[in-house]
């Protein structure tokens, strides 16, 4: 489903050029939970934005569900961000001035799906991550865990194909990582790809596949030993 | 859709309410100030053009004088001397004479009396037309008419004062009064927006008073108007005026001391330029006004754009298109400064309405108002410069670099 070739991307950084991304080539298949590890300046993130079409490389080529994703107007890019893809933030990155179910119902918005039917599909997803009760509270009254579960459920409002999560647990207690991680393991049981940016190793080993990278190449990629992938739909595996 | 970005940007408004309700303050203030100064500048017009109100405008008014220069064997300091035939000269000069009318004072000596009532007035023997040229209204009975003067009658119109203070309550239409020795009949009564001074004076027949009073052909004045003739043709039409009585008296055409001419349209068209100025300068004074106002929600949106460049961003990564940034910002703007426009308008009309109502006449400020075409610019001003408030700061906000957005704090 995610095919990269050759994919390169540099920075300007004052006089110096920074090689974020090395000629990367890599391939996600429909299902996978794949974690990206790696230290800070490893080029995960840029990898990641690449993936969320925030960003485009400077040369190489990416597909995405068989649509190429190179060379996109502004506009086209923002309609594949809002039909493929699902953004989870470390910071959750929630509007403040909206409540949790608007929040929520934003991506719908663009998609000019009508208020009370959007409303009515975020409430859905708010209790799907167990956040009904809070649907009326804005986030500064939620905590980091319910913020997180919030943007998890406005990821999943539109039915992307793709999760892409940048340490999504990186501003949370352990305990509440676990639920966080739980959900995660939850929504790829139901068929969809995740893609997760971490650098903590136990996180890490909770997906199916460990990418770890260093200066912009990718040094190894292996399956953890706690699941294999679950392919399609279908896919019956049980946690752990 | 629509209605969904007017709740986005209703919810945006609400959590910045400071910077809202400042940014509707400036604009209204603005507009407010603008319509409120276009209302004075036509109060102030209106007040003056009051008072032109008394006389016909277009009127063009001839006093004897002195020579100053000595022409053709009349020497300096010669004064002129008006009769009949300089009233026939001026009326046939041309076409530009639209009413035309000679005045006579027959004599300040001259006391009205009725019934033993008595007083001394303003007495003016007068043609028919002079009730266009001071703009006489009769209110009972009528002016000096043709008749009057064919067959010298012994009529006269008298003014609303005068008819109060001989007559008080009674009738005085058909009653004879004494002008002078000699009795006149009242055939009419006027009253005179020019004032209570109008009100107190009595018009005869030119005809009637020269025989009675014994002047003969002689008159003291000449005035007439030109009809829908344009400054400068009235201009031509004092030039022409001067040449005959010049080349009549033998006074020399440039002399302006011989005759005296006041045209009408001269103060008036000095006022009028002078009003011309004034709502120049009234219109770039109050545009300016707005035009702080529309920078000030400008400014407004550049911070708003800026505080909001990480919601932006999110906003972005979700799937938000340029234009539909673009779209956000410019909207927002255009309600802020429509909303707040409207404010001032109302405001400014509403105070403008009461003026209208409590002033009183007077020359200086008189039914200030403003008309539609004023409303209609204000608004369309107000909506062309919202958006372009709005607007380059949408551009920026649509051009954010949503990787950049989400890493501000």
């Amino acid at each position: 489903m995610i095919t990269l070739r050759d994919i390169s991307k540099a920075y300007a950084m004052g006089e110096n050029r920074v090689q974020a991304l090395d000629s990367i080539s890599l391939t996600v298949q429909r299902g996978e939970f794949v974690a990206v590890q790696g230290s800070s300046g490893s080029g995960k993130s840029t990898l990641l934005n690449i993936l969320g079409i925030l960003d485009s490389a400077d040369s190489g080529s990416y597909t995405l569900e068989d649509t190429r994703m190179d060379n996109l107007t502004q506009r086209q890019a923002a309609r594949y961000r809002n039909q493929f893809i699902g953004f989870v933030f470390q910071t959750f990155n929630l509007i403040h001035h909206k409540s949790a179910v608007e929040n929520v119902a934003l991506p719908l918005y663009y998609q000019g799906v009508p208020r009370r039917r959007r409303n009515a599909q975020a409430m859905e997803y708010l209790e799907r991550v167990g956040l009904a009760e809070r649907a009326a509270h804005r986030p500064s009254e939620l905590s980091g865990g319910q913020s997180q579960r919030v943007a998890i459920a406005r990821a999943l409002i539109t039915q992307p194909a793709l999760i892409l999560a940048d340490e999504p647990t990186g501003a949370l207690d352990t305990q509440t990582s676990e639920q966080i991680m739980q959900l995660f393991k939850d929504v790829n049981q139901e068929g969809r790809t995740v893609l997760m940016v971490t650098h903590e190793e136990e996180i890490a080993q909770q997906t199916q596949r460990v990418i770890h990278m260093r200066d912009g190449v990718v040094i190894s990629d292996q399956p953890t030993s706690a699941n294999t992938p679950v392919k399609g739909a279908g896919g019956t595996e049980p946690d752990r | 859709m629509g209605i969904d970005l007017l709740q986005e940007i209703a919810q945006t408004l609400r959590t910045h309410k400071t910077r809202t309700a400042l940014a509707v303050l400036t604009v209204a203030w603005g507009v407010f100030m603008l319509v409120l100064l276009l209302g004075a500048g036509r109060g102030i017009q209106n007040g003056v053009e009051l008072q032109f109100k008394d006389d016909a405008v277009n009127s063009i008014r001839i006093y004897q004088g002195k020579t100053t220069i000595a022409h053709e064997g009349l020497p300096r300091g010669s004064r002129i001397r008006f009769d009949n035939r300089d009233y026939d000269i001026v009326r046939l000069q041309g076409t530009d004479v639209d009413r035309i009318s000679a005045r006579y004072y027959p004599g300040r000596d001259l006391n009205a009396s009725y019934n033993g009532q008595s007083a001394s007035y303003d007495i003016r023997a007068v043609h028919p037309d002079h009730t266009y040229l001071e703009k006489t209204r009769i209110t009972r009975g009528r002016f000096i008419n043709q008749f009057d003067l064919d067959n010298r009658r012994k009529v006269c119109v008298i003014g609303r004062r005068v008819k109060e203070a001989l007559f008080g309550d009674a009738q005085a239409l058909g009653e004879y009064m004494l002008i002078g020795e000699i009795p006149h009949r009242v055939v009419g009564i006027f009253s005179d927006d020019g004032g209570q001074r109008e009100e107190e004076t009595i018009y005869l027949p030119v005809t009637t008073a020269q025989l009675v009073y014994g002047a003969a052909q002689k008159i003291n004045q000449l005035l007439y108007t030109v009809g829908d003739a344009s400054y400068e043709q009235s201009k031509q039409s004092e030039e022409d005026t001067r040449t005959l009585l010049a080349e009549r008296h033998g006074f020399s055409a440039d002399d302006k001391r011989a005759v005296r001419i006041y045209n009408n349209l001269d103060e008036y068209q000095k006022i009028t330029d002078l009003f011309y100025w004034i709502r120049v300068f009234v219109a770039v004074v109050g545009a300016g006004t707005v035009l702080t106002g529309i920078l000030a929600v400008s400014n407004i949106m550049v911070i708003s754009v800026a505080e909001r460049r990480r919601e932006i961003g999110i906003r972005k990564a979700l799937g938000a298109t340029p234009a539909s940034i673009t779209r956000l910002i410019v909207t927002e703007s255009l309600i802020l400064t429509s909303v707040a426009g409207y404010i001032g308008l109302l405001l400014s009309i509403g105070l403008l309405e009461v003026l209208k109502r409590t002033i009183a006449e007077n020359d200086y400020m008189y039914q200030p108002d403003v008309n539609n075409m004023v409303v209609i610019s204000v608004t369309l001003l107000v909506i062309v410069a919202g958006t372009l408030a709005g607007y380059l700061p949408a551009r920026k906000a649509a051009l954010i670099n949503p990787v950049e957005a989400l890493q501000t704090k």
